[in-house]
């Protein structure tokens, strides 16, 4: 009952961040200051669906909360979530002190993806496992994702403040790869398209192989097998066969996943530029002309100023004194422990190279993007590719 | 070196940029630029003013912020370097060749290269540590070269500013108002229920909140400072345990490193979810995943002995107290916790045999041996009695006609015995496996029978001391409170001036969020009637008003 109410909860959020996104871009249309006071009412407008929305996923996290009997933190799924939430909460902070729609343009499809992201996941409640049962769960993991939610917010300043002033009219090393950060988003919605499409098709086969241990193991595949497992046969009766197989170091059904992602994403990149007849970056790069620079740079550097300590506290701080209870050591290099710290050292970088080297503007908009690039290799890559202690889901 | 004696008097050290009193630029190429550059308050730091010796040029190295930040690039890099495989830490082998064994089976070529270079190691080489160690040492050097000047500067500063320096601060505006003196004391009247520190010097006003913030940095480098030199004590004999034991059901042994330290277990407990107490919440996980495991606990009694007292002496012990140790929840006495880390269920325990005939399976007797503690007779009854010869607990086979065990685990127990009963006075010879019987010196009449078995778990504990702990948390707490400083306040202030023909300066600084600064100042500038002023550094609005939108 209650899980039910909380995935229509989630539902209705995911909606309304939608919504919110076209009253935003309504807010930031148009140049003319006549129409001024109509853009403001469209700006209150997409803020106060924001906010319905945000409500709404909080009372998810609330209900999954009852539900679950702990935080809801503890899986892939979860954590997405929550993060993509915590993006939106960190998002709504920012507007109400610098009131710039076009900062929500740009925030809300950043969640929105995320938790699309987050849905193709196993979505069940799972029950802890001993090494989770701490109140540390709740208190580590919400701290860690806020900050790096906050964090996220620098990345999308970064983003608003290049697409202003990269100028898309003169072939240049900023206009390629801003257009290259265009595509890896597309490439997400690459990864959601072709999960959904293959679970709405029921897509189901099963593979033997012999995994690096020398041990016979199966492995479902969930979408059509690109690579095989090594040494794999078909159990599935007329299964296709995998175009090529891979050497048993390899996790050959990730490998497919990610390569139909990758199809799914080139053809939609494509489509949409068929469509637009421009690139990604320049139908955007309107949406951003209202924008004063001087504020998006100002907004980039404030979230990482307000993030960077919450991060800190949660990611690295409470993470050392749960590893402390839970492991018997509040540091063991752990992939995830060490990539919170790559995270932390690149932010105390950026601070000092802003603050020492007067790395202001377009250099500290890409470095808020480098920031945000690490955060989510942490969150996805860490988990799926680098086993360690933190692979849960 | 020479000072620098700025026209209005005051002596500044050499390397100065802007008079530490009035704020004149000092130097041609300062005075050049159109805004000052106001990091360090353009104070002499000994990096730049210094560089002779030896001394002054290490110093000047490790006060650089960009060897700072290429130091912080290089330990990043590296650090990401170390988790494209696991460490040697991680991999289930200890000795140096079954660990190099396992890089090239498991990840082929690029494994055993990984393995060669250092890398499977790499947070504990000497040259990871030299970083971390560089880094440390900049983070002292840099802070001390910049946090005294800088305080000296911030407390030298005038009320009254030249000029000069006024028009090179970003934000700035100058012009005819009214009532000048009027405007001003109004200025400061709302600058001082705004929280603002105003101070007057004549026609001059200065309003200043929150300075405390620019010690922000160098009290989170502090924290930082603390922490590493935490790390670095873990070293020192004393401050630092790590141990692990494993410890079976019903054993009592001597925690190691403890000084007299013994403990019991009573019990090892493993529990997993089942689909009946939760069907509707967890039913779907544990459909998918199987197994889930919910409890790993060992029930365990804590003794003292003796001061000095070691393993294996059992006597004179005090009972302490007990306790469930689980994951999450280590036992924790005198400095010492004691962690749940691992377990093995159902090793064997003991075994019970008896002494029969082969051909009528007449028994002479029962006997159980003790796996941890084989005793070298059994007596049965009617004088015949069992003689354990050897005894290999984990059974692997012969090499040579000699039996190999490959450790002191129970895992595959064999033994060497001799029968003696009253018909073969002499004894008949048997080696006894589990399952199977071998007889190396002829056939027997008699044979050990096996009759029973009995299992224990083992719970595989880590007892760790950390006496660095609380300077490590301390230095935590130094680095939140320093950052917190630096990052959710920030340095303002505004100066107003009458000058002498009349027009008044308005002018302002703040290290951080100017939009809140430009807010203050709207405010009273709104209330007071001063001249107008903007960011000379916002393009944007610049060209928005240029287009006249």
């Amino acid at each position: 009952m209650m899980v039910e109410v909380s995935s229509t909860l989630l539902f209705i959020a995911f909606v309304a961040y939608l919504v919110a996104t076209f009253l935003f871009g309504g807010a930031v249309k148009g140049s003319s200051s006549k129409a001024s006071k109509s853009f403001e009412r469209w700006g209150k407008l997409a803020i106060t669906v924001t906010i319905i929305g945000f409500v709404s996923n909080i009372g998810y996290f609330i209900t999954r909360w009852i539900a679950a009997g702990h935080a809801p933190v503890s899986n892939l799924f979860e954590f997405t979530t929550a993060f993509g939430m915590l993006v939106v909460g960190a998002f709504i902070l920012i507007y109400f002190i610098y009131r710039i729609p076009a900062l929500g343009l740009f925030a809300l499809p950043i969640a929105i993806i995320i938790i699309g992201y987050a849905s193709m996941f196993p979505r069940e409640i799972t029950p802890l496992i001993p090494a989770l049962k701490s109140y540390w769960l709740t208190v580590h993991v919400i701290t860690a994702a806020l900050g790096e939610a906050i964090l996220a917010i620098s990345a999308v300043a970064g983003l608003i403040y290049l697409l202003k002033n990269i100028d898309m009219t003169k072939k240049s090393k900023s206009r390629f790869w801003i257009e290259a950060v265009m595509y890896v988003v597309v490439l997400v919605l690459g990864f959601i398209a072709a999960t959904t499409t293959f679970t709405l098709a029921d897509y189901k086969v099963e593979f033997n192989y012999v995994n690096k241990e020398e041990q016979v193991l199966t492995m479902e595949y969930n979408v059509p097998p690109i690579f095989g497992m090594n040494e794999s046969e078909a159990i599935t009766e007329n299964a296709m066969q995998p175009l090529m197989e891979m050497p048993p170091l390899v996790n050959a059904k990730k490998l497919s996943v990610v390569t139909w992602s990758v199809i799914f994403g080139t053809v939609l990149y494509i489509l949409l530029r068929l469509i637009f007849r421009k690139r990604i970056a320049s139908v955007l790069q309107p949406f951003t002309k209202k924008v004063n620079s001087q504020f998006m740079d100002e907004i980039g550097y404030r979230s990482v100023l307000i993030g960077f300590p919450v991060f800190t506290l949660g990611a690295l701080i409470f993470a050392m004194i749960w590893a402390h209870e839970a492991w018997s050591r509040f540091w063991g290099w752990d992939p995830k422990e060490v990539w919170a710290l790559i995270t932390w050292l690149f932010y105390a970088a950026f601070l000092h190279l802003r603050l020492s080297k007067g790395w202001e503007g377009k250099k500290s908009a890409w470095l808020a993007l480098i920031g945000f690039i690490i955060i989510m290799f942490n969150l996805i890559a860490v988990n799926l590719i680098i086993a360690g202690l933190h692979s849960y889901a | 070196m020479d000072k620098i004696v700025c026209t209005c008097g005051n002596v500044n050290p050499a390397g100065t940029l802007l008079c530490e009193s009035c704020g004149r630029p000092l130097n041609k190429e300062t005075e050049d630029k159109k805004l000052v550059d106001m990091r360090y308050e353009g104070s002499a730091r000994r990096s730049q003013t210094y560089n002779k010796t030896i001394i002054d040029k290490v110093w000047n190295f490790f006060s650089s912020v960009k060897v700072g930040v290429w130091l912080i690039i290089i330990i990043l890099v590296a650090a990401s370097i170390g988790t494209i495989l696991p460490q040697v830490f991680y991999v289930p082998a200890t000795s140096e060749v079954d660990i190099a064994a396992y890089y090239e089976r498991i990840y082929g070529t690029f494994g055993t290269l990984y393995y060669e270079l250092g890398l499977s190691d790499l947070y504990s080489s000497w040259w990871f540590q030299a970083l971390v160690g560089m880094l440390g040492i900049s983070l002292i050097i840099a802070s001390l070269d910049r946090v005294i000047p800088l305080y000296k500067s911030l407390k030298k500063q005038k009320t009254k500013r030249h000029f000069s320096f006024l028009k090179r601060q970003r934000i700035y505006g100058i012009g005819n108002i009214e009532n000048g003196e009027e405007s001003i004391k109004k200025a400061e009247e709302k600058l001082k229920t705004m929280r603002y520190n105003v101070k007057r010097e004549g026609n001059a006003l200065l309003a200043e909140r929150g300075r405390f913030s620019r010690w922000g940095p160098y009290v989170n480098h502090l924290g930082l400072i603390l922490f590493l030199f935490g790390v670095m004590l873990r070293a020192l004999p004393g401050f630092y345990v790590d141990e692990t034991m494993w410890l079976r059901e019903g054993e009592r042994l001597y925690i190691p490193e403890t000084n007299g330290y013994f403990l019991e277990s009573k019990e090892f407990i493993y529990e997993t979810y089942s689909k009946e107490e939760s069907e509707e919440v967890y039913g779907d996980a544990i459909d998918r995943v199987g197994v889930i495991a919910k409890n790993y606990q060992t029930n365990v009694a804590l003794y003292k002995g003796p001061e000095g007292a070691v393993a294996g002496h059992l006597e004179d012990l005090t009972f302490e107290k007990e306790a469930a140790i689980q994951v999450n929840k280590p036992l924790k006495f005198d400095n010492f916790s004691v962690f749940q880390m691992d377990f093995r269920l159902d090793e064997l325990a003991s075994m019970t045999f008896q002494l029969q005939d082969k051909e009528t399976a007449e028994s002479f007797g029962e006997f159980t041996i003790n796996l941890s503690d084989p005793q070298p007779v059994y007596e049965l009854s009617n004088g015949s009695k069992v003689e354990i010869l050897d005894y290999y607990a984990d059974f692997t086979g012969f090499e040579e006609g000699v039996p190999q065990s490959q450790s002191p685990l129970p895992n595959n127990p064999a033994f060497l015995v001799k029968m003696y009963t009253p018909e073969f006075p002499n004894g008949e010879t048997s080696f006894v496996m589990i399952k199977e019987t071998l007889e190396p010196l002829g056939e027997n009449k008699h044979k050990i029978a096996f009759q029973s078995v009995e299992t224990r778990d083992v719970s595989g504990l880590t007892i760790r001391k950390d006496l660095t702990l609380p300077i490590l948390m301390l230095g935590g707490l130094i680095f939140m409170i320093g950052v917190a400083q630096g990052s959710y306040w920030n340095h303002r202030r505004i100066w107003i001036q009458q000058l002498e023909d009349g027009q008044v300066v308005i002018a302002a600084h703040t290290n951080k969020n100017w939009l809140s600064i430009l807010r203050d100042m709207d405010t009273v500038s709104e209330l007071a009637n001063l001249p107008k002023y903007e960011d000379q550094q916002d393009e944007d609005s610049k060209a928005d008003k240029e287009e006249g939108v």
